[in-house]
């Protein structure tokens, strides 16, 4: 998906010297069918795919069968022993309210923390590239170690730093501000916060990383021609930096969508899986509710469809819009 | 043609992705036991039995049957292997392993909550009929009907589960109530309006995340949220009234405050009450155990007695919560996990032992008189010596509660709906919520035939 500005064409292709005859065989008197064997495993046509076999293996087992079987699933009422096929069933109780709210509640979040975690790491790996900056390892390792810890963890810890007591930490450091103290978990814009604040405070230092390692990229001369022809810090950054992020950019954006969109523990660490008037559901917690905590996993399986088909095709629109299809040498 | 690829690497990515989210979704809440415990390892030819639960406490009694068991049968010794995990891990665990048929523990616990989820479909439970009968006699009734179906007994039930109000007594002395005097709910309330106006501490609080404060009330009515037919019967006037009953005391009587932390098992509720923060507090009897553990400071000072009456009813209590403990078919060793079981939890030795090691009330009725009962222990040093009186007392009127397949779905809904906006921002009144709710089970329900 990522293509890197240089024309791949030529790269891929390895000069071919010996075709087919790869490995003259060193002892004419040996097994011959052990020979054939790895004659037949070191063919350039074969050895590709021998190595990709791990892959495809994994793939095929635990991705490919599981969602196939959650295809099947999404027609079926499964209890044990007793599943049976129920037509459209599942997909037709699906548009219901709460699966509206989950919805509604997982796109904005999905548009918050995209535009949050693309910014912000953007300036904070700038700032931590330039040569002003003192303590830069310091700095990086600090914003990445959040990322190492789990979410359920971090956000236990949160929950009570936004506890809804005055002697919370949170209501603590408002109220030297003059502000009331805020019932963190019960009111629908401070509970987005909540998800919102954890996930970006988590991811931020990996998406750093990634535009850090494409900071390395830009050749250094092209700022100094920027400098010649007169550029301020903003114009560079505009017209230098930006248009060889893009890669990184589009990268970090599709991950961040489609993460945004499966989108579970944030909400699972303050809530569990009923939150007051729905204001913490998510998709997919909506999905281990229904599926797993009350027994429906042919439900489930259904909202985790229609769920794979809307990130399917806010991926594809994505990376239509950012040119991702179209050929580098166009 | 590339373009073509690109396309299908874009699709395999997020098939990829998205399953990759169900991968951290259980390592994330720990794929590892919370605590495990062998006994009888070092038994040559010990049969080994698995135990899974979800309430570390629970791991004691079995631990000290095992023990038991392997003294008095030499002959034939148990190797058992307990093991703890989340709640929610466990009942998702337990429920994946009935499911697929295989993977799963010779004796598990199931919350009464999660328990019809388990009587769905080909029953993978083994019905423990043989050691129930016998004794039915002597088990109250509502308690093992709920772990019931088709006159099959699938889960031991591990107490009563009796819901009571525990008085602060420092507080009621502060505001001139005797505790005594207070007998119906209407009393309560005029009590609760004299406590506020004398100390100024709410009387009592209300859960808005749980429903702790409401299914109590709403079984003690003599209602419930199913009738025996398993009809869904959440809005009905009686359940109505109830609520409204919750949300006059939050905010016509002023005398009701919602629970900090929005149930009554969260840190800020425990800090909450240990210093004072209410007078008084409805939850069934195995609440006792957090005020020992989480509120040291009303040692001494606290007072449990049945619930206040409704007009025109001797209800005193409610049965509430519970864990029905089962054999699953799946169990290599099924006849001695069942005896096993019955040995545990069914026993003389056994309901002691749930006295004696969790403060829970033992089912069985005849060995409440049993001395062992009448011993010190930290319940009585904590609450008082009329424990025992006051559960007798109580125990002819111990309402059931009904389960269904959708018990499940009215929890969640209460949680989220129902006692957020009755109770918490009195945004609707109880019947337009409860009447949402119900509806949103009904369609449910229609789908699910």
């Amino acid at each position: 998906m990522l293509q890197s500005p240089t024309n791949d064409e030529s790269r891929v292709r390895v000069p071919n010297t010996n075709k087919g005859q790869y490995s003259p065989n060193p002892n004419p008197k040996g097994d011959k069918k052990q020979n054939r064997v790895i004659r037949f495993l070191n063919s350039q046509k074969v050895a590709p795919y021998v190595f990709i076999t791990p892959f495809i293996v994994s793939f095929l087992l635990l991705t490919l069968y599981p969602t196939i079987k959650a295809f099947t699933m999404s027609f079926q009422r499964v209890l044990p022993g007793q599943s049976h096929f129920i037509g459209w069933n599942n997909y037709e109780r699906i548009f219901n309210p709460t699966f509206y709210k989950a919805l509604q509640n997982t796109t904005i979040y999905v548009v918050l923390t995209v535009v949050i975690l693309v910014v912000v790491p953007i300036v904070l790996s700038v700032i931590l590239d330039s040569k002003l900056v003192k303590f830069k390892t310091l700095f990086r390792a600090s914003l990445f170690i959040p990322s190492l810890t789990s979410v359920i963890v971090a956000g236990t810890i949160f929950r009570l730093i936004f506890g809804e007591s005055d002697a919370s930490a949170a209501n603590q450091i408002i109220g030297i501000f003059g502000m009331e103290p805020i019932e963190w978990r019960y009111n629908s814009w401070s509970a987005m916060f909540l998800m919102v604040v954890l996930c970006c405070w988590r991811w931020m230092g990996v998406n750093m990383l990634y535009f850090l390692a494409g900071l390395q990229n830009i050749p250094k001369e092209l700022y100094e021609a920027a400098e010649i022809d007169g550029a301020n810090v903003f114009q560079k950054f505009y017209y230098v930096t930006l248009p060889f992020l893009k890669p990184i950019t589009i990268f970090v954006i599709t991950i961040s969508i489609i993460n945004g969109f499966r989108m579970f523990e944030e909400s699972f660490v303050y809530w569990e899986t009923s939150s007051p008037g729905n204001i913490g559901t998510t998709v997919v917690g909506y999905i281990y509710q229904q599926g797993i905590q009350q027994n429906d996993l042919g439900f489930g399986a259904a909202i985790g469809v229609v769920l794979m088909l809307i990130i399917f095709v806010i991926s594809i629109i994505q990376l239509l819009l950012t040119g991702a299809f179209k050929r580098s040498d166009e | 043609m590339k373009k073509y690829l690109l396309f299908i690497l874009a699709v395999a990515f997020s098939i990829l992705l998205t399953a990759c989210g169900g991968n951290n979704k259980s390592s994330g809440g720990g794929g590892e036991a919370n605590a495990s415990e062998t006994v009888g390892e070092d038994i040559e030819g010990a049969t080994e039995l698995t135990f899974w639960t979800y309430q570390e406490q629970h791991m004691k009694i079995f631990k000290s049957a095992a023990e038991r068991w392997n003294e008095e049968y030499p002959d034939r010794p148990i190797k058992l292997v307990a093991e703890t995990y989340p709640y929610d891990q466990h009942h998702n665990n337990l429920l994946m392993a009935m499911q697929s048929g295989s993977g799963g523990p010779d004796i598990a616990d199931i919350e009464v909550g999660r328990f019809s989820n388990f009587l769905q479909g080909d029953i993978q439970l083994e019905p423990m009929n043989e050691y129930m009968e016998p004794l039915k006699d002597v088990l109250i009734p509502s308690r093992i009907d709920m772990y019931s179906k088709d006159g099959n007994y699938y889960g031991v039930p591990t107490h009563l589960g009796a819901t009571v109000v525990y008085y602060n007594q420092e507080i009621m002395d502060e505001a001139g109530v005797d505790i005594d005097s207070i007998k119906t709910w209407d009393d309560y309330v005029e009590a609760g309006k004299q406590v506020v106006e004398k100390t100024g501490v709410p009387m009592t609080t209300v859960e808005t995340d749980e429903h702790w404060s409401y299914w109590p009330l709403v079984s003690q009515s003599g209602s419930d949220f199913f009738d025996e037919n398993g009809e869904l019967i959440l809005s009905n006037e009686k359940n109505v009234k109830t609520l409204q009953f919750l949300q006059d005391m939050v905010y016509e009587s002023e005398i009701a405050v919602t629970a900090p932390g929005g149930f009554h098992h969260s840190e800020e509720y425990y800090g909450f009450m240990n210093d004072g923060g209410a007078a008084s507090l409805m939850m069934p009897m195995w609440y006792m155990g957090r005020f020992i553990d989480y509120m040291p400071d009303l040692k001494g000072k606290m007072v449990m007695k049945p619930m206040p009456l409704w007009e025109g009813s001797d209800a005193k209590t409610a049965g509430m919560g519970g864990t029905g403990t089962v054999v699953t078919k799946t169990s290599d060793n099924v006849d001695l996990a069942k005896e096993f079981l019955a040995y545990a939890k069914l026993s003389e030795e056994g309901s002691i032992a749930l006295w004696k090691q969790l403060g829970f009330t033992p089912v069985r009725t005849d060995v409440w008189d049993s001395p062992e009962l009448q011993e010190d222990n930290e319940y009585f040093d904590y609450f008082g010596d009329y424990i025992w009186d006051m559960v007798s007392e109580m125990s002819a009127e111990v309402s059931g509660i009904k389960l269904t397949p959708y018990t499940a779905d009215v929890i969640t809904e209460l949680q989220s709906n129902v006692m957020h906006s009755v109770i918490r921002e009195k945004s609707q009144t109880p019947k337009e919520a409860l009447k949402q709710a119900e509806e949103s089970i009904r369609g449910k329900m229609e789908a699910g035939e």
